[in-house]
């Protein structure tokens, strides 16, 4: 018999994203998913972000450690926040910086996606940070990129946005320190959310002590169980003991999709408030990856309260993907 | 011409026949199976010793891509490939540009494949004009010309208004209707089995409600109108167990399954590999075992789904390639495969490719008794070989069976008693 792969009745073993985002000696090439990356890892990424984190204080914001390198952000879909925070990042570490709004530039002439990467390479740009609406994106780019390319994926339709749950991971650890007794829910729209699937992998691979996620079952995807996470439908339940809350933007769409009937009976079941925040443990901690919806999530009292931390999520934010800049590129020893 | 092809091991469902055998052909038709008779002196003699001998393979369901997607695939490109994988009819999707809706287009499509001289091409003609599911097609022009079905497929863009009244109405001069069972909208814009791994990978799912619940209505509706109907590409355990049910009262009731999906599950997407996106997609384990115990107890036949592409239309994030899989080089070896595995015989082999098909569509294929006409091949079932750009010969390169080695492969085709490929 042949030592070549044989038809399969069971199945093939398809490549995981760890080889794609790994190079050789296990370091970090590529950022495209929490998913299947180790603790260590993880926690290189906070702790270089961690040593990052004051360079925003400084008078002057800057550190030379991506100077002469070219960074392109690519986004196929607009994002102001994100891109925003990649830009000053990038800026911060000394890179040269390009924003390419795909969105209403190429695309819209016919260009493929590969045509378009083939010609950013031939300026010889080093980083693609890429959004996209489609899931999957990121790892199609990554697959084609030239050797020496590396690419971040800042969200890919409802897969991925790893540097948006590590940076709330890394504000975490800023507050709780440690993560392994925490229980940590997630409310709302987990089905399209790309920021929850991110976030679900890096708490189970850190460690926590339980993952939940309370949503309605119209915004839960089929087999929620296998992601990591114990599902609740209700609210008081779900919150009970828990340490941290993670709020997920509700997409007002999702009301002409039918999978909700109104702001008014979703905020009624799911909204966070001072009384059903209060379901939770006294020292809870708020977080939301923004920009809030007001009213239909949580309310402002509870945004603005001394429980949350979403404006430290947003600071933290450059210096995660300060971090992941870094160690994506090469340059793991911190030079300042 | 005469041609003799003597000691291979014939398998022949409709005549109960698994034996050594020769078999004459003369004039285009089985003359004789058993001792040439006397006088028999052949033009070309086919040794099958250690060989498989078979009716030529009938597939329900290929995109040849001709007319209008001719970057794709010619129908040259893939009958010559279909020859060389053992078949000899292979039924063609209706959504060619323009539409398979005229009896103009099937002239085509049936002249192209003459002059390329390898399998027979059978039209599936437009259900509904344009396929847009408003108005019906002329069916019986479409049948006159060469049409052995009217399809809607490769959707099922049509509302059950109309699609009652198009069963109706090709009910009326016996017509097959061949349908691809998936509610469109509850599909939306699913791209994987709704299931663990579009939960992970946050891919739009397909639940299988999007198939059970049309195959539910088509079976409500072919049972009222008594209208004869095929339903093409089945993915999911719960359709093999309706479809099972419906057949035990209205024979009219057909169905296939890609032979992919036989093998291939939702794990094999992996990370965003384009080559599993399917349409209908790769289910579950489950599934797939339930589908392949439906095609060993005859609820199923078996069709390749064929889909050849241009590399481009796989080069893009996942949602965004285009669905399927070039297919018909791979279907023997990956049914020898379940042979191998003891989970059907030869002959079950021979059922669902070739017999089966040939009696959904009512055609004197599929079998080779004397008078038949002779569509045979043969079929060395050791022969190992590898899948690769190089030795698929269909335009198409989209498979993920892309560096897997093989076994199985035809090393005779005989349409209308004529050789079409031979080693």
């Amino acid at each position: 018999m042949s030592s070549s792969k044989q038809p399969a009745s069971t199945s093939f073993k398809a490549p995981d994203s760890s080889c794609l985002q790994l190079d050789e000696q296990g370091r970090l090439r590529h950022f495209l998913t929490t998913e299947s990356l180790s603790k260590e890892t993880l926690t290189e990424i906070m702790d270089v972000a961690e040593s990052f984190s004051s360079v925003g204080n400084q008078a002057v914001k800057k550190v030379p450690v991506l100077r002469g390198k070219t960074i392109v952000n690519l986004f196929f879909e607009n994002s102001t926040r994100t891109r925003t925070t990649f830009e000053l990042a990038a800026k911060r570490l000394s890179a040269d910086v390009i924003n390419l709004n795909i969105a209403t530039s190429a695309a819209a002439k016919g260009e493929s996606i590969l045509d378009t990467i083939r010609n950013l390479e031939a300026m010889q740009a080093d980083m693609f940070v890429v959004r996209h609406g489609d899931s999957g994106a990121a790892h199609f780019i990554a697959r084609h990129v030239a050797p020496h390319v590396s690419v971040i994926n800042a969200g890919d339709g409802r897969h991925a946005h790893p540097t948006q749950a590590m940076l709330d991971m890394f504000t975490i650890r800023r507050v709780k320190k440690e993560f392994k007794n925490l229980k940590v829910a997630i409310i709302g729209d987990i089905l399209h959310s790309r920021v929850a699937r991110s976030q679900i992998h890096a708490l189970n691979t850190l460690g926590v002590k339980e993952v939940r996620v309370i949503a309605p079952k119209t915004l839960l995807p089929s087999d929620t169980d296998s992601l990591g996470v114990h599902v609740y439908a209700d609210l008081k339940a779900g919150l009970d003991d828990v340490d941290v809350v993670i709020m997920l933007r509700l997409q007002r769409e999702r009301m002409g999709g039918a999978l909700l009937p109104s702001e008014h009976e979703y905020f009624d079941r799911f909204g966070l408030t001072q009384k059903t925040l209060s379901y939770a443990k006294p020292d809870v901690t708020v977080m939301h990856p923004g920009p809030i919806n007001r009213g239909v999530e949580m309310d402002a009292a509870v945004a603005d309260g001394s429980n949350s931390v979403i404006l430290q999520q947003v600071t933290n934010g450059i210096a995660i993907r300060m971090a992941v800049m870094t160690l994506t590129l090469g340059h793991n020893r911190v030079s300042n | 011409m005469k041609v003799l092809i003597k000691n291979g091991r014939v398998i022949d469902p409709a005549n109960e026949l698994d034996g050594v055998q020769n078999i004459c052909i003369a004039d285009g038709k089985i003359q004789h199976v058993g001792d040439a008779p006397q006088g028999f002196s052949a033009d070309v003699t086919i040794d099958a010793s250690d060989k498989l001998v078979m009716p030529g393979f009938v597939d329900l369901n290929a995109s040849l891509r001709e007319p209008g997607f001719e970057h794709k695939a010619t129908i040259e490109s893939e009958t010559k490939a279909a020859v060389t994988a053992g078949y000899t009819s292979v039924c063609c999707l209706p959504d060619t540009k323009p539409i398979l809706d005229t009896s103009s287009v099937v002239q085509l499509i049936l002249d192209k494949a003459d002059a390329a001289g390898y399998a027979k091409v059978l039209p599936l003609g437009a259900l509904t004009v344009m396929l847009e599911g408003k108005t019906l097609s002329e069916m019986y022009a479409l049948k006159q010309s060469g049409c052995v079905a009217v399809s809607q497929a490769p959707n099922n863009n049509i509302n059950n208004q109309v699609l009652r009244r198009a069963l109706q109405y090709a009910s009326t001069y016996n017509i097959l209707v061949v349908l691809k069972p998936e509610d469109v909208v509850i599909k939306d814009d699913g791209s994987i089995h709704d299931g663990a791994i579009s939960s992970k990978l946050g891919l739009s799912g397909i639940p299988v409600s999007a198939e059970t619940v049309a195959i539910a209505q088509i079976i409500e509706l072919a049972e009222e109108t008594g209208a004869r109907v095929h339903l093409t590409g089945v993915s999911s355990a719960r359709a093999v167990t309706m479809i099972a049910r419906a057949q035990f009262t209205n024979k009219g009731i057909s169905a296939d399954v890609h032979a992919h999906q036989l093998h291939l599950t939702e794990l094999d997407v992996g990370t965003f590999d384009s080559n599993y996106h399917t349409s209908p997609p790769l289910r579950t384990v489950e599934d797939r075992d339930a589908l392949i115990a439906g095609v060993v107890k005859g609820v199923f036949s078996v069709s390749s789904g064929h889909q050849p592409h241009e590399n481009e239309a796989k080069q893009a994030p996942f949602p965004s390639t285009e669905t399927g899989i070039s297919s018909i080089e791979t279907v023997l070896p990956l049914m020898l495969k379940l042979v191998a595995d003891g989970l059907m015989d030869l002959t079950g082999l021979v059922k669902c490719l070739a017999y089966g098909p040939s009696q959904i569509l009512d055609l004197d294929v599929g079998n080779l008794s004397a008078g038949s006409v002779a569509d045979v091949c043969i079929v060395d079932p050791q022969e190992q070989w590898l899948v690769s750009e190089e030795s698929l010969l269909s335009r198409g390169k989209n498979t993920p069976y892309l560096g897997h080695q093989m076994t199985g492969k035809v090393t005779h085709t005989l349409v209308n008693g004529r050789v079409v490929f031979g080693k």
